[in-house]
């Protein structure tokens, strides 16, 4: 029996099918891609153990305070956002060593192989309920803001390069001679 | 004058054949490019919306993320919700104490080595009181899920 030839399909439509499914695509694309401020929560205290409460020495503490009006109280004295990181910078640092700014312990890094003088300040963040969440994004990021240049001038007198291009090994070092210790105090109604 | 007689002939009509291929290749790059949004929002949580941060960084391993969105029902849910902040799980809207039952739901959907790479986004509105943001951090610190990313975008003007 002799073979009948299959007919060609036409592939001159291909060019339509193709555009068809291309400007489906290209309507339902969304190229953003996520951006944001990542924090790590502390975990929850057990809730049968009595937490011991931690005294933490007043110059090794750094208060901030926003209000429901979104005004900010920083140790005690209103200040403007913009100073925030700065101010903060210079308790992380406490580059005269002051006696109003944090203790600095000396402290052995196994990845730097020597001592540095570790700060022990922690920065307490504390709003209230009524405070707008954009404030308090704004000054989450100020004070992250601070840490990451405290570290970025770090990376760059220890090793000679960006934070962002150390090594894991050198990161684990620049983050224990600046550890982010940032606290949010559990709730509460301040400034009714 | 065989170079003139050439001229009056006119140009040759370009082939089309490699349209296909064309159209095709951006296909692929358009459809690889692509992520579909699975759910409907239902709170006012546009772009524009989101605070303003310099410190951002992009959030990796998408499939790792459950996401939490917190604003205004829009206007077609006024009528039922109010238009007081609302939490939205999903695609429905929700009530803080729905946070813990929606994590634990999402790390069934995940392998078991991948739950504490897991990441909850706050996609919350920028005018948003902070009291439902607090609610919602308790109840994230009660399920254990501690690495969260409040959703931010670029900063382009000064403070």
């Amino acid at each position: 029996m002799p073979r009948r030839e299959t007919p060609e399909i036409n592939g001159g439509s291909m060019a339509d099918i193709a555009f068809l499914l291309l400007i489906f695509f290209l309507v339902t694309t969304t190229m953003d891609v996520d951006t944001g401020i990542s924090r790590k929560l502390p975990a929850m205290p057990e809730v049968d153990i009595e937490e011991p409460e931690v005294k933490i020495k007043k110059r090794n503490l750094f208060i901030v305070l926003i209000n429901r009006n979104d005004q900010l109280l920083v140790q005690g004295d209103l200040l403007n956002i913009r100073d925030l990181k700065d101010k903060a910078k210079e308790f992380i640092l406490n580059e005269n060593n002051s006696k109003d700014l944090p203790v600095k312990e000396p402290t052995y890094i196994p990845e730097l192989g020597r001592t540095y003088p570790v700060s022990k300040g922690v920065i307490s963040l504390q709003n209230d309920r009524g405070t707008s969440y954009g404030k308090y994004i704004q000054v989450q990021n100020e004070l992250v803001a601070a840490f990451n240049e405290v570290r970025e001038d770090a990376a760059f007198n220890e090793y000679g390069k960006s934070f962002d291009d150390l090594s894991e090994k050198e990161e684990d070092a620049i983050k224990k001679m600046h550890p982010l210790r940032l606290s949010e105090a559990e709730p509460k109604n301040i400034g009714d | 004058m065989a170079f003139e007689r050439k001229r009056k002939k006119g140009s040759p009509g370009i082939s089309t054949a490699s349209l296909p291929d064309i159209v095709f290749m951006l296909l692929f790059f358009f459809m690889v490019a692509t992520v579909m949004r699975e759910v409907e929002l239902k709170v006012e949580v546009n772009a524009g919306d989101l605070p303003e941060a310099t410190e951002i960084k992009k959030l990796e391993k998408k499939s790792l993320v459950s996401y939490i969105y917190v604003g205004k029902p829009k206007p077609a849910f006024r009528t039922m919700y109010g238009s007081e902040p609302r939490i939205q799980l999903n695609s429905a809207f929700a009530d803080v104490n729905d946070i813990r039952e929606y994590i634990i739901a999402e790390r069934e959907l995940r392998d078991e080595a991948e739950i504490p790479f897991m990441t909850t986004s706050l996609k919350v509105h920028e005018g948003t009181k902070m009291g439902i943001i607090t609610d919602i951090k308790q109840e994230l610190r009660k399920a254990s899920a501690l690495k969260i990313n409040y959703s931010a975008q670029e900063r382009t003007s000064e403070l």
